[in-house]
């Protein structure tokens, strides 16, 4: 590839501007460039009042998060080799818009502090022991670079007005419920007060998570699974209670 | 119309919210004081997060001979006798300890098979010392202070760009910032101030390092008084992706060697058995960093001017397993399947071991109330950092900062901000818009470039002046930089105000680089290629009381006899 790319952002500034637009700029193509490079040459080199949230350029840190051509991204990680020389930029449309493509995302803040952190069982020695293999389920879910895209194109958090936390609020109740040696279940305070009853599985956050998380399968799902054991589900309640009594006897 | 100004009273107020921010804020609540912690960045998208292979600690899990001792030795041998000795010393001592409070906090770290934590080879680790979370420790480290963070009664504010430290009376009352999303504009006045903003790696054109690592906190620290220590000090990763060009300088983990990956050079020799027969791959890296750079600068270099890393004669299996992060890396930007195909890596600006000089037990500076931790601290590393030792840093002496301003707030009192003040920070802000002003990324750019033409990893004096030559003209320049628009979330007026502060990192490195006329750690002087015994010192750097950046030179402090027995004595050609 080569010549200039057509690169359209969206500009607006709801404190000075009556309504948003698309304000079209030509980027020189480099090689190997993702469309951060485009955007950050607009705001380097044509207009600096642009408004864009950047910060590691490696895909480790999550806060370029976008709608390129419609499509949840990362705007470090998304090259323009593989999506052709035109391109639309939006913001995140899930989140109240700060200006251009910055949004505000600081009410997952508030959903992170409602989820109990670790609480490990008690009467555990300490150092801890933790076998190599149970480390590897909660892990997939420590990958989670809270770049938000999966609360982006979650059309539950989008479009409709509920309680319910959204997959990146499930996965990190996830990560401590799977962790080896956590003695809570998050499972009935996320269908309650986090209505993951609302969540009807299309795996759209599956789809857009830059570090390939399998949020629905398994995180989600297996949340939901295990309310409806506890909540709704009597012969799961007696088999439960009869392993238990093995147990003890 | 009068500016709106928003006043913030705290007992401790924490600039910067990576690891040895939020590390300190966690002291300070555990204090029983209140805690405002500010970050020019979101929460939890600091540059800890960058970091890959471990953090090391001697909990000799897998090497049972391993103690805080060795740590130590390493410390100082590798900092090549220039580190402050009680540094190195609580950093060998206390970081098992931090590790395992981490892991209470809920990170999980990989395991041996006997379920203990698990600890990987690293470059001049005399043990397996790492402890590690795949490649991704960084990442696990943030989020577990993230959520102790979210679930204290700890208030912070971020993408709060903080402008200036205020200074009455020989100490700090705090700090005046812009909240880059509304445009307002915030005064926060506290008792005591713990600056932990990182490093300044974005001077450099090639590096490792995320947008906001411009030198802040040390643009602040100088402009208050405050002592710099060791500036010329910049390590060079030897291995970051060269290409495409748009990832130039990101880093590839030294995990990669750890777990046994080989350097190579265009003809397919293996040159560290060359330059390093004992060590190899995993010597320190300012070893490997120059013997990089003399395979590619003497011609045996790749296609994109580097060198080719290999790790194919691992499993797929076992590659993707123990560093996932670098193969979904080359992968995703490169196109390049690291356990089929080589990598190309060149070094690229990776960490200060300079900054801003503290005192080893509490990490106060020269200001009774003024605190630093972090990479924008100096002295544990001396003249070279070994991997995995910033982790530990930001963790023990974090906690340290934290501790230590808290027992100082605890008798202090608030001190009332005067109005002129806030008047001259709202002027300097406002300045910065005007018409036909230059373009501060015009600056950026050029400042950058001459910082890795001129002071890169080989110096010599020629380049050194010239670079100060470039420096000086910048910052004459500097006074006609602008943007338009407002002051809301506003690219052009943030690389104003970074410039600044590049600006200043820039002369302390390139001056001192020109003073230190010796070959030692990561200072490498092709005119001076020795160790001189005469430059085991250190160089102070502050703003004199004619304005002028100044420099003196100190004896390093010797350590007691007693610890001699831990390090190699120091030899001299």
């Amino acid at each position: 590839m080569s010549n200039d790319i057509d690169i359209k952002v969206f500009r607006f500034d709801p404190e000075n501007d009556k309504e948003p637009k698309y304000v079209d700029y030509k980027v020189p193509y480099v090689d190997g460039m993702v469309v951060l490079d485009a955007v950050r040459y607009v705001e380097e080199k044509i207009d600096p009042t642009i408004s864009i949230r950047w910060n590691c350029k490696a895909g480790k840190c999550g806060s370029c998060s976008a709608e390129i051509n419609g499509h949840p991204s990362l705007m470090c990680k998304t090259r323009v080799d593989e999506i052709g020389k035109n391109i639309t930029v939006a913001p995140m449309a899930a989140f109240p818009l700060v200006k251009d493509l910055v949004t505000d995302i600081s009410k997952n803040w508030e959903i992170a502090r409602k989820i109990p952190l670790l609480t490990p069982r008690e009467g555990l020695e300490k150092p801890w022991r933790i076998n190599p293999k149970d480390v590897e389920r909660s892990k997939e879910f420590k990958r989670c670079i809270e770049c938000f895209l999966c609360m982006d194109v979650c059309h539950v958090v989008r479009e409709h007005f509920t309680p319910y936390f959204g997959p990146r609020h499930i996965v990190k109740a996830a990560s401590w419920d799977m962790h080896p040696l956590d003695g809570l279940d998050r499972s009935k305070m996320l269908n309650d007060e986090g209505g993951m009853g609302y969540c009807n599985i299309t795996k759209c956050c599956t789809e857009v998570c830059p570090e390939h998380i399998k949020i629905t399968d398994n995180a989600i799902i297996q949340e939901k699974e295990r309310a409806v054991d506890r909540k709704y589900d009597p012969i799961a309640m007696v088999i439960k209670n009869r392993r238990k009594k093995e147990k003890v006897m | 119309m009068a500016d709106e100004i928003k006043t913030v009273e705290t007992d401790v107020l924490v600039i910067g919210a990576g690891g040895a921010g939020m590390r300190a804020a966690i002291s300070v609540n555990d204090a029983g004081l209140k805690v405002v912690m500010v970050t020019k960045s979101l929460l939890g998208k600091a540059h800890t997060v960058m970091a890959e292979g471990g953090i090391a600690a001697a909990l000799g899990n897998v090497d049972p001979q391993d103690n805080w001792t060795v740590h130590y030795g390493d410390i100082i041998e590798e900092g090549v006798y220039i580190s402050d000795w009680r540094m190195a010393e609580f950093l060998g001592k206390e970081a098992p300890e931090r590790v395992l409070e981490l892991e209470r906090y809920g990170a999980l770290f990989d395991r041996t098979p006997d379920g203990r934590i698990m600890q990987r080879a690293f470059g001049a680790h005399t043990y397996r010392r790492l402890a590690h979370v795949g490649d991704r420790t960084g990442l696990e480290l943030i989020k577990t202070l993230e959520d102790q963070v979210l679930h204290r009664d700890i208030t912070f504010y971020d993408e709060m760009y903080i402008t200036n430290l205020l200074t009455k009376d020989g100490k700090i009352i705090g700090a005046f910032g812009i909240k880059m999303t509304t445009g307002e504009f915030f005064v926060f006045k506290s008792k005591a101030t713990v600056i932990a903003t990182g490093g300044s790696g974005r001077v450099y054109k090639v590096t490792s390092n995320s947008w906001e690592s411009t030198g802040d906190g040390i643009g602040m620290a100088y402009r208050a008084g405050v002592k710099l220590r060791d500036m010329e000090m910049i390590q060079f990763h030897p291995t970051g992706m060269v290409y495409p060009p748009g990832v130039k300088g990101l880093l590839v983990t030294e995990g990669v060697r750890g777990e046994g990956g080989i350097l190579l050079n265009s003809k397919g020799e293996r040159f560290m058995l060359k330059y390093s027969p004992q060590k190899k791959e995993l010597d320190a890296r300012d070893v490997v960093a120059r013997a990089n750079y003399k395979e590619i600068t003497e011609g045996r270099g790749t296609e994109h001017g580097g060198v080719y890393l290999d790790i194919t004669h691992k499993s797929p299996d076992y590659i993707k397993h123990k560093l996932p992060a670098m193969y979904q890396q080359f992968l995703e930007f490169a196109g390049v399947d690291i356990t089929k195909e080589k990598m190309e890596v060149a070094p690229t600006v990776h960490y200060m071991m300079g900054g801003i000089e503290v005192e080893a037990e509490t990490e106060r500076t020269n200001i009774e109330n003024l605190f630093a931790a972090g990479e924008v601290a100096s002295g544990l590393h001396g003249a070279n950092r070994l991997g995995g030792n910033s982790l530990a840093d930001i963790l023990v002496f974090g906690k340290r900062a934290g501790d230590a301003a808290s027992n100082y707030a605890r008798s202090a009192s608030l001190t009332d901000v005067p109005k002129e003040f806030i008047d001259r920070e709202i002027s300097y802000v406002k300045g910065f818009f005007k018409e036909d002003a230059k373009n501060p990324y015009d600056l950026i750019d050029r400042l950058t470039s001459c910082m890795s033409d001129n002071v890169g990893i080989v110096r010599d004096a020629d380049h050194l002046k010239k670079a100060i030559e470039i420096i000086d003209g910048l910052k004459n320049e500097f006074r006609e930089v602008g943007t338009k628009g407002m002051i809301r979330y506003n690219h052009g007026l943030l690389g104003c105000l970074e410039l600044s502060n590049m600006l200043i990192s820039c002369e302390a490195i390139t001056h001192c680089a020109l003073m230190r006329e010796e070959s030692r750690g990561a200072h490498t002087r092709s005119d001076f290629p020795k160790k001189d015994k005469n430059w085991k010192k250190n160089i102070i750097t502050y703003l004199g009381a004619d304005g002028k950046m100044t420099y003196e030179v100190q004896p390093v402090d010797p350590m007691p006899k007693e610890y001699e027995q831990y390090v190699k004595p120091e030899v001299y050609e």
